[in-house]
């Protein structure tokens, strides 16, 4: 697989076609961790109080894997539309770092490949393209990986919702499974791999009790605070962490 | 409807941050503090849901070695922490949350 890739890069410039697979086969391994998410979300819409159709519109409009659980549990939890959206916005605000990380790769590109692009903007995806561009600078064609990586993500996305959406009508019992639990352990592993540094551990320290805390707040007003207060402790002590060797050169 | 206002927000709070800096293509650059700042969103955000989700599954504070919430919370960290892949932290944790409920009657 790597020796086919590396003599159709020495031979000619890979095809549209061959770009656009190449895409698609890199992205494989990250949609069979991505599934289940899709599923437990259609699962877990109904009992939560989406519609079976608005779960899937939201899977085919929306398509960002962590704002539709939040979506969920925020909708059962009685938070209003505005507070939703708003939560949504601030989950999604790492992708400003991704695309931070193309713009380079996006420039020469006209608007419409951005916007589509944009649109399939993931973890996932991001990572996978990331990857390419590592490999090869040639840029020509490599908005077909981008597009292959992105489809894949997509329709299995898609798909995904639907089979849970199915799972959930032929076992209705289902919320009693404590499947609203799998949404709190799905969080729990994305969250371990970031707690590498001591100012990331405060700040989800900081923010996790401050929610506790805060949970009688109105609209769900408590996780915002929560966040803010967790990033801005962890924002603090990170400063304070790198000033410490400069002060330290500046005496030498 | 409701619905369809929902959606529709969700669409644009989440398009809008993936496609801002797109449009512009490179003419914009953040300050450092920011970049760092938003280093801290996505873990920091994702446990202010799931803390109050797992200390007050019942809606009041449960700070106990009995509440199944926390225990399999813990078992879903370690996992975490020992095996880095999140399928596995995920079936470990629910098994370990279902065998509490529904083996030990917790």
């Amino acid at each position: 697989m790597s020796d086919s890739t590396a003599s159709s890069q020495l031979l000619v410039e890979p095809t549209r076609a061959r770009e656009f697979l190449n895409g698609a086969s890199a992205t494989f391994p990250l949609l069979v961790g991505a599934a289940p998410f899709g599923i437990i979300f259609g699962t877990l819409a109904e009992p939560n109080g989406l519609s079976a159709l608005g779960a899937i519109l939201m899977s085919v409009i929306v398509f960002a894997g962590a704002s539709q659980f939040i979506a969920l549990g925020l909708l059962a939890a009685g938070a209003s539309i505005p507070i939703i959206i708003a939560t949504t916005f601030i989950v999604n605000f790492r992708h400003i770092l991704y695309s931070a990380n193309l713009v380079a790769k996006v420039k020469h590109l006209p608007q419409y490949w951005r916007v589509i692009m944009a649109f399939g903007l993931t973890d996932e995806t991001f990572a996978a393209v990331n990857n390419r561009y590592l490999q090869t600078d040639n840029l020509s064609r490599a908005h077909w990986f981008y597009l292959g990586s992105f489809l894949a993500m997509y329709s299995n996305w898609i798909l995904c919702t639907y089979i849970g959406l199915t799972l959930g009508n032929i076992f209705p019992q289902m919320q009693n499974w404590g499947l609203d639990f799998a949404m709190s352990v799905t969080f729990i592993g994305m969250v371990i791999p970031y707690l590498k540094s001591r100012p990331m551990i405060v700040a989800v320290l900081v923010s996790a009790s401050l929610a506790v805390v805060s949970y009688d707040l109105p609209h769900k007003l408590g996780l915002l605070m929560a966040s803010f207060s967790g990033i801005c402790v962890g924002l603090s002590l990170l400063m304070l962490k790198n000033r410490q060797p400069v002060s330290k050169e500046r005496k030498q | 409807m409701n619905e369809g206002f929902l959606i529709g927000g969700m669409f644009v709070a989440t398009f809008s941050v993936r496609y801002i800096l797109f449009a512009m293509a490179g003419r914009v650059r953040f300050p450092s503090w920011l970049n760092k700042a938003l280093e801290f969103v996505p873990p920091v955000v994702l446990m202010a849901i799931v803390a109050p989700n797992i200390s007050m599954p019942k809606g009041e504070l449960w700070l106990s070695p009995l509440n199944p919430w926390l225990l399999a919370s813990l078992v879903a960290v370690i996992t975490a922490l020992v095996r880095k892949d999140l399928l596995t932290t995920i079936v470990v944790g629910m098994l370990a949350f279902a065998g509490m409920r529904f083996g030990l009657g917790m």
